[in-house]
């Protein structure tokens, strides 16, 4: 085994390897952007390195850098985690040639599967079911139209050198074959710098299982399968493990294939093969086709490693370090089933973007396993993925691990950011999810229904304004008191830029009514805290003006500063006078010419200084009153804008 | 040292106590609810139809959010003036702002324009008067059309007038109390002096206006035709005149601004006494309305009330052995360190002493006085006047008038005559005076005072011979025993200010706690007593 390793990768993934290493005895050398400085990767190493800037270009991209940066704290080996540089060739030829291990397959491994096409034809000569399609060079329209038509529409056109989605069309009807074409080259060209395309067939219902393989460079053994067919645009949301509907026979069949897959190109350490499998009849042995093979670890393993009892980084660094196969395939069986949910930091409303913010609150469950890469008070950057956690239970059969799941889910606790945690507990209570119905475009079919937000339980704002008046700690004895009657008092309170009609009166101490959008909610204060119409408080914290309640996978309001206003600083703004007597050394407006507050309009020269005469306000300049070089008096208007009204 | 209670709650004469005291405390609660609503739903409406807060609103939008208020002359005005000017126009009270104990007064613009009746001058001047002995910063949110002009002769010309508000307000400012206007409406002649003179002023955007003269009596006056707005304006004030500090954008900014003045005033409480760590009292002060008799004539002890008041009903009672009709000792309130005066029957000269002795200890030790009123008189009769029972008073009486101390009175029963003056009446400037709903006030009970009268007009009768018959002396009576009845009455002194508020017996501890708590905003100053005549 390894003394020392470093680990070129960042996030949950550098944390989740760190820790495993730990466990083995093996110390830890991180590596870091600029962004990444107090990152929680960072913390988990026993050293750290500064790698460069936050771009990844910068940073996690840079090979040579690491690679010197692993030479010069004495690490003997490196994982590269996924995404980064972990199926980058060249990468593992740089890292051999300094006399270091990379933790992972060779590169010739890697080569092999790099390119789709090329993949697809070895996997079919080693006897690999593949989907039938055009992987040829011939990049000609009229060719690959005509390829088309062969195998029969709808067909699906593919970047060679793509991942991710990008570079990836539907077609339907050939008349859209062209069209199609042409954006799908441009994308790869874009993203990959390769315009070359391959074309498959599209699947009707298709389902994503993947089988888990690991390799000593020589013989391999599976891991079973896991069911990534919950996507939305090809990004995986929920995976599981085993799949369902999944036959002892039809395992059988994808493991021998999935095995044979790794063998013929001499696999080492651990590897995911893609299938594309036909649900529409139900799972078959000859309903499942290769569709790629990933060659280092992926970021949902841990529910295989949850349902085989394997720690596959353990595996990993074993099997790099010159051991072989820790178990043989008979000794691998299933326990129980998994689920995993990918936890983002990403706006669901408006469309899954991304999203940024200080994590004002992080915290999961104890009964899940939650692997993160940030903790409470770091930052989702938008240099990297946004991803906050991967949440991921472990029961005796699907149906409790999905109840699990969902609990889990709802008792994650994030503040600080928008998350699809909303959206993850809404797939939980997907009734086809349940049944274990999946298919690929589950979510695209029933996407409002995920992402519709539910309606917002009044004694749960009730609980947000009496934080955002300070009330929610026990209660003095003199909270509220009055001689004859108690007063309303309104709560500044907005949630998505919206404000809320919330009024509090306070009864005494710990008795309070609030009052929202018209309907009252009563709230105590016992033994347990407060409560609202009888119903326990949530969770919540504070960070600023931010208030979270983690209620309905988190609520975020935001209290409104009553000073916040734009007011009062100074005249309306329309004319711009003259503040004192002096001479107009210059001007730099024009009738109609468009200005923002703050724009330098003038200068006055007076008592020997030079005064900017700034526009008040955003306007339109109506006119001009003077001149460079006029003397003027104090009070004289120089420059008026356009009434406000009158825009 | 704990208080123990013989109070049987099940019993009959407990229930009878409790349904008593709740139909007095009805028919204040009562006239409480009637004078929030200020000047009726009408006025509220064209209030805030021009986006106003309504006044109590704006109270409680400048009060911290958990803040308690304690709210004085809350009936005040009741049954006066036709009943026209609920709570006297005005709201006045105390409560945290930006954590600091301050005096609110504002102005209630539902009520006949926020105008100054007699009674508002009183209660004016009766929150400042508590804000300066008291060292409460005042915030006052102005919203008034100045002095009610029908009543112009009892609102202006005399001392305690219109003008000591600007009098009282300069020597607060002196003082280092903080004066703070927030002008919320008008602020018309006399009243442009609440924000002028106030340390800092916020005036509200196209809504406040402060001037000498409004735009009627100008063009009277000269000819000259101005808007209100352009005259007096939140505008012209805060960039031309600079009459007001800040220009606020509507009523809840405004109040914020004030809120944030307040935060920069750089105070804090003075040291004054060694606070314990608060405890309830053994016995729930729920049952003070069963264990104090609902009729004023049936005596009772007042420990039952002390034992419901004080914490962990602890009472180190002094001198429990002589002078038993006035019961004195110490004890805690919230926590306070409180010397506390009761009485439990006539004033005898032992208790008179005993009673002047307690006060020189707690003002020695700069002990808070409590004195819990309940007192019908000092004994009469040769015995005693002879023995120099008015000495003995007037012992107490110097003790009470002079000590330095802050002093709380509480009316839990009579207040008559003489007694009056030894536990700390209205005449004798205690920090805060407050009633009971089945209390009473006058100089001396309406029986008595009636019986005083027709002995005097059967005297007459008698010598000229006439006879006057039991019917017609009751019928002489009646009068005098109606008036004194109405007089008496709580509600009617409150009204008058004679106290600061009529407060729910259930709430004495509070009340107190919260009383005393605004007191010690002030530091307390060694005492000199007058001469006792020994």
């Amino acid at each position: 085994m390894f003394d020392k390793i470093l680990i070129a990768n960042r996030g949950e993934i550098a944390c989740r390897v760190a820790a495993t290493a730990r466990k083995l005895g093996v110390k830890v050398v991180a590596v870091y952007s600029d962004a990444d400085a107090q990152a929680a990767h960072v913390a988990a190493a026993d050293q750290a390195v500064h790698i460069g800037g936050s771009a990844p270009a910068d940073s996690y991209l840079r090979g040579e850098r690491i690679i010197q940066a692993a030479l010069d704290t004495g690490a003997q080996a490196i994982h590269p985690g996924y995404g980064f540089l972990s199926e980058n060739p060249d990468f593992v030829d740089a890292v051999q040639a300094a006399g270091l291990v990379f933790i992972g397959p060779s590169a010739d491994a890697i080569r092999k599967m790099g390119l789709k096409d090329a993949a697809k034809v070895l996997m079919e000569q080693a006897g690999v079911p593949v989907v039938p399609g055009y992987h040829g060079a011939n990049q000609d329209p009229e060719h690959l139209s005509g390829a088309a038509d062969t195998i029969g529409y709808p067909v699906l056109i593919k970047a060679v050198a793509g991942g991710g989605g990008k570079g990836m069309r539907l077609v339907e009807r050939p008349e859209d074959f062209a069209d199609a074409l042409a954006s799908a080259q441009g994308e790869a060209r874009t993203a990959f710098g390769n315009p070359d395309v391959l074309i498959e067939k599209y699947i009707q219902q298709p389902r994503h299982i993947e089988v888990q393989v690991f390799g000593d460079g020589e013989t391999a053994v599976h891991l079973f399968e896991r069911d990534c067919s919950l996507q939305r645009r090809h990004q995986k949301v929920i995976e599981e493990a085993p799949a369902p509907g999944m036959t002892a026979e039809m395992r059988d069949a994808m493991g021998h294939a999935a095995v044979r897959a790794a063998q013929a190109i001499g696999y080492k350490g651990a590897g995911t093969i893609e299938f594309i499998v036909d649900g529409s009849r139900g799972l078959r042995p000859d309903g499942f086709w290769f569709m790629e093979m990933n060659t280092r670890l992926q970021v949902e393993h841990p529910v295989t490693e949850a349902i085989t009892g394997v720690d596959l980084v353990e595996w990993q660094l074993r099997v790099a370090s010159g051991e072989g196969l820790p178990k043989v395939q008979e000794e691998l069986t299933i326990n129980g089933h998994a689920f995993e949910s990918r936890l983002y930091a990403e706006d669901v409303p408006k469309g899954f973007l991304p999203a940024t913010g200080t994590l004002s609150h992080l915290s999961f469950p104890s009964s899940c396993r939650a692997d993160s890469g940030v903790r409470s008070g770091d930052t989702i950057s938008p240099f990297y993925d946004p991803m906050i956690a991967k949440v991921i239970t472990h029961g005796p059969t699907r149906e409790i691990a999905l109840k699990q799941m969902a609990q889990a889910l709802e008792t994650t606790q994030v503040a600080g950011t928008v998350t699809n945690l909303a959206f993850l507990g809404a797939l939980c209570a997907h009734e086809g999810f349940a049944a274990g119905e999946v298919d690929t475009g589950l979510i695209a079919r029933d996407l409002d229904a995920l992402t519709a937000a539910p309606e917002m339980a009044p004694q749960v704002v009730a609980q947000a304004a009496l934080a955002a008046l300070g009330l929610l700690n026990a209660p003095d004895w003199d909270q509220g008191f009055s001689l004859w009657g108690a007063s309303w008092r309104e709560v500044a309170l907005e949630r998505d830029g919206e404000p809320l009609e919330v009024s509090v009166m306070l009864r005494g101490p710990g008795a309070a009514v609030i009052r929202v959008a018209g309907q009252d909610v009563t709230a105590s204060h016992g033994a347990d805290g407060w409560a609202f119409d009888g119903v326990k408080a949530s969770d919540w914290t504070q960070a600023g003006d931010v208030i979270t309640l983690f209620a309905d996978y988190g609520l975020a309001f935001r209290q409104v500063d009553p000073l916040d206003r734009a007011a009062s600083a100074g005249a309306a703004g329309n004319v711009i006078e003259a503040p004192m007597p002096g001479l107009v050394k210059a001007v730099f407006a024009t009738a109609g010419q468009q200005v923002a507050a703050g724009d330098r309009l003038a200068i006055l020269e007076a008592m020997k200084m030079e005064h900017s005469l700034l526009a008040a306000r955003d306007g339109i300049v109506a006119e001009v009153l003077t001149e460079a070089g006029a003397q003027v008096e104090a009070g004289a208007a120089l420059i008026r804008l356009e009434d406000e009204d009158g825009e | 040292m704990k208080l123990s209670s013989s109070a049987i709650p099940s019993s009959e004469t407990f229930q009878t106590n409790r349904s008593g005291h709740l139909e007095a405390l009805k028919v204040v609660q009562e006239a409480a609810e009637a004078a929030r609503l200020g000047g009726g739903e009408k006025s509220r409406a064209r209030h805030e139809s021009r986006g106003k807060m309504l006044p109590r609103r704006r109270v409680q939008a400048l009060l911290d959010a958990d803040s308690p208020f304690l709210e004085i002359g809350a009936t005040a005005a009741h049954n006066m003036y036709d009943n026209a000017a609920p709570s006297a126009g005005v709201i006045a009270g105390i409560g945290r702002v930006a954590g600091h104990e301050c005096m609110i007064v504002c102005n209630d613009a539902t009520v006949k324009g926020g105008t100054y009746y007699p009674m508002t001058v009183k209660k004016h001047l009766r929150a400042q008067e508590i804000a300066e002995q008291n060292n409460l910063p005042c915030i006052y949110l102005v919203d008034s059309g100045g002095a009610n002009l029908p009543q112009q002769d009892e609102v202006f010309p005399d001392r305690d007038h219109f003008g000591r508000i600007f009098f009282n307000q300069a020597n607060m400012s002196a003082k280092g109390i903080p004066q703070i206007a927030v002008v919320m409406g008008s602020c018309t002649a006399g009243g442009a002096y609440v924000p002028a003179m106030s340390d800092v002023t916020i005036i509200v955007k196209e809504q406040g206006t402060i001037f000498l003269a409004g735009p009627p009596l100008v063009k009277a006056a000269t000819g000259e035709v101005v808007t209100a707005e352009d005259l007096g304006g939140g505008d012209v004030h805060t960039r031309l005149s600079g009459v007001a500090d800040y220009l606020a954008e509507d009523d809840a900014h405004a109040i914020a601004l004030a809120r944030r003045a307040v935060s920069h005033l750089n105070r804090a409480k003075p040291a004054t006494v060694q606070w314990q760590s608060s405890e309830e009292p053994l016995y729930d002060p729920e049952e003070i309305l069963g264990v104090v008799p609902a009729d004023l004539r049936t005596p009772y002890d007042i420990r039952e009330v002390i034992a419901r008041t004080v914490d962990g009903s602890r009472f180190d009672e002094f001198k429990p052995r002589f002078g038993e009709t006035l019961v004195t000792g110490f004890a805690h309130v919230k926590g306070c360190p409180v010397g506390i005066v009761a009485n439990n029957g006539v004033l005898f000269s032992e208790a008179a002493q005993k009673g002047a002795h307690f006060v020189e200890l707690c003002s020695q030790r700069k002990i808070p006085l409590v004195f819990l009123q309940n007192i019908t008189g000092f004994m009469v009769g040769r015995k005693y006047e002879n023995e120099g029972i008015a000495r003995h008073g007037a012992k107490m009486v110097t003790a009470v008038a002079t000590t330095k101390v802050p002093k709380i009175t509480m009316l839990v029963g009579g207040s008559f005559g003489a007694g009056n003056y030894g536990m700390a009446g209205r005449a004798y400037s205690p920090r805060f005076l407050w009633s009971w709903p089945n209390s009473r006030i006058s100089v001396m009970g309406g029986e008595q005072a009636a019986g005083v009268l027709a002995t005097v007009k059967r005297d007459g009768i008698e010598r000229a011979g006439g006879t006057w018959s039991a019917e017609d002396e009751a019928e002489f009576k009646r009068p005098t025993i109606e008036m004194f009845e109405e007089q008496s009455h709580p509600l009617y002194a409150s009204a008058r200010l004679w106290d600061d508020g009529v407060v729910d017996p259930r709430k004495t501890r509070d009340v107190l706690a919260l009383s005393l708590s605004a007191t010690l905003n002030a530091p307390i100053e060694d005492t000199r007593f007058g001469v006792f005549r020994m």
